[in-house]
């Protein structure tokens, strides 16, 4: 059981989204950045697909009630339990009745996994909350003050782990929290900037751009607009002239299609986007790419890089492998 | 039919240009073969006006098998996106005209004007008619469902009469009840959550558009005939 003593800015329940219903308008939603929530799984020993809290910018203060095993994934926003401070990309031990809190920091978003997942309902195949509806998650809004959550049976790798960590901290008793030795390498995790490359796939519509257009896209830096937020990021800068695309049907589109409606500034569809849509799209931002977008606060910068469906592809791939490894990597330290 | 990437976890399946019944009977068609025949790696199918998007995971689309010869390479079918494109394709070559598949009729009980059909007056006033004329329209409409997005249930209607096309509000609603009837612009549809809007909003119906506890969770899917049906204000408040 968690229970919010604080609730943050924005700090809702995620895990890898739900699909199967984009055909009745239901946006797969979950995660902004999949690879940290994966990744913060991972080290508790949870299924990939565990619910856990989104948490944004300004973060939550937490109290487990009792010893609970977590991790931090995504951007380190300066976590501390009982005031020492914890860093993400590792596993903590937190004693019962300690009490998780953030500061300030770098980065947009960070995801509080814990041993077990978040145990709210299942709804239409998934715990991630759908705020523009308001369902899923926890009683489908962000968190408040008071809110008390449920935490999961810890499967047996997590139990494990939990074992190693707890042994581990006997020569610490008055310490809150152990941190386990070891955690998620930098050269594993995305190349997170506040002014990153994004690789970029032309879209169906780019032909529409003029010729001046399409080279700005691509040269100059794209500032993250003020209403930027969980359905999409408007990117400021140049303005793109697109040679007609007024017309067009309706179809569907994915997380990272940007569109660019008639104003001229480029919208990049986020987790909780429409499933469908009528302006034209320029791109899609590689989806290996997606935490780095994910991670930008409103002014931060990008620049995008263009590369090919084969490409990107392979990029994902590559990340998986190592994911992967990863994965066994824990799995065998707690035999 | 044309196979295009969308990203690199989805493919754009282009049937046609144009919203009409023929385009709408090849889309469902693609939907129903895909369905029965599943390929590797799809996630689902999100079909459109005229055209389906295919949701996939790159890594579960099959490697390729390659040719005993080793001089043989393939190295166009070396990208998962380019071997999903190509199962693709396989599966649908030889779709024929599709017979217009089984359609439900929905029938969607309607309280126009008054205090949930605000615009209705106004409506009626921007085609030189009256409100009952423009009620007595809007419900003679046989509608067909194109497809579903924007909103959870929220559906594309198609089929209001050229009559009763009415531009959408210079400044849009900040909230506009779930439930409401509107027509914006040449179509006509029913808001299916609590949202800001920008259509004319000529009724109300009880009936929930969207439960996310309900299965389906949409009430109206790709495929229904909608007819909307007059309700009496006594008729509305017995629900």
């Amino acid at each position: 059981m968690m229970e919010v003593v604080s609730p943050g800015l924005l700090t809702s329940v995620q895990d890898l989204g739900r699909y199967g219903h984009q055909h009745e308008g239901v946006s797969p939603g979950g995660a902004m950045d999949a690879f940290a929530l994966r990744a913060a799984n991972l080290l508790t020993g949870n299924d990939e697909n565990a619910a856990a809290l989104e948490v944004t910018m300004q973060g939550p203060t937490l109290r487990f009630v009792r010893d609970t095993a977590f991790a931090l994934g995504g951007a380190d926003l300066s976590a501390t339990v009982e005031g020492t401070p914890v860093p993400p990309w590792r596993t903590v031990l937190a004693r019962a009745g300690s009490r998780l809190a953030f500061g300030a920091g770098t980065g947009c978003r960070t995801y509080v996994a814990v041993a077990g997942g978040v145990d709210v309902p299942s709804v239409l195949g998934s715990r991630s909350t759908c705020l523009r509806a308001g369902f899923g998650g926890h009683e489908g809004r962000a968190l408040r003050k008071g809110d008390r959550l449920r935490i999961g049976a810890a499967p047996p790798l997590a139990g494990r782990i939990i074992a190693a960590l707890a042994a581990g901290g006997t020569r610490r008793t008055a310490a809150a929290c152990v941190i386990a030795p070891w955690g998620i390498s930098s050269s594993l995790r995305p190349r997170y900037s506040a002014a990153p490359v994004v690789r970029l796939i032309e879209g169906a519509h780019v032909s529409l751009l003029t010729a001046d257009a399409r080279q700005r896209l691509v040269r100059n830096d794209l500032r993250v607009g003020a209403q930027s937020d969980r359905m999409g990021y408007r990117l400021e800068g140049p303005t793109l002239e697109t040679t007609g695309g007024r017309d067009l049907l309706s179809e569907g589109v994915a997380f990272g299609t940007v569109q660019l409606p008639p104003g001229g500034v480029p919208i990049v569809l986020m987790a909780d986007r429409q499933t469908t849509g009528g302006y034209p799209r320029i791109g899609e931002v590689a989806s290996v790419d997606l935490p780095l977008l994910a991670q930008l606060r409103p002014g931060d910068r990008l620049r995008f890089r263009t590369v090919t469906v084969g490409e990107a592809q392979a990029a994902e791939a590559q990340r998986e492998a190592e994911l992967a490894q990863a994965r066994l990597a824990i799995r065998l330290r707690h035999p | 039919m044309r196979f295009t990437p969308l990203g690199d976890r989805a493919v754009t399946i282009t049937i046609g240009e144009r919203i009409d019944e023929a385009t709408h009977r090849t889309v469902r068609a693609v939907c129903a073969r895909l369905t029965e025949r599943p390929v590797a790696g799809v996630l689902e199918l999100v079909p459109a006006f005229a055209s389906v998007v295919v949701h996939y995971d790159p890594l579960r689309v099959p490697p390729c098998v390659p040719p005993r010869d080793p001089r043989m390479r393939v190295p166009e079918l070396a990208h998962p996106y380019e071997r999903f494109i190509s199962m693709l394709s396989a599966t649908l070559h030889d779709l024929r005209a599709a017979a217009p598949a089984p359609s439900r009729l929905v029938e969607i009980p309607v309280l126009y004007g008054g205090e949930g059909g605000p615009d209705l007056e106004e409506v009626a006033r921007h085609h030189a008619l009256d409100a009952d004329s423009v009620v007595r329209m809007h419900a003679a409409g046989d509608y067909l469902v194109h497809m579903v997005g924007f909103a959870p249930g929220f559906a594309y209607l198609g089929g209001l009469a050229p009559e009763l096309a009415t531009p959408r509000r210079d400044v849009p609603r900040t909230h506009v009840p779930a439930g409401s009837v509107g027509i914006g612009g040449a179509q006509t549809g029913v808001y299916p959550v609590d949202s800001p809007g920008g259509w004319r909003i000529i009724g109300r119906t009880m009936l929930r558009m969207f439960d996310a506890a309900r299965s389906p969770a949409s009430l109206l899917q790709v495929g229904d005939r909608v007819r909307f049906r007059v309700v009496t204000a006594e008729e509305a408040s017995v629900r």
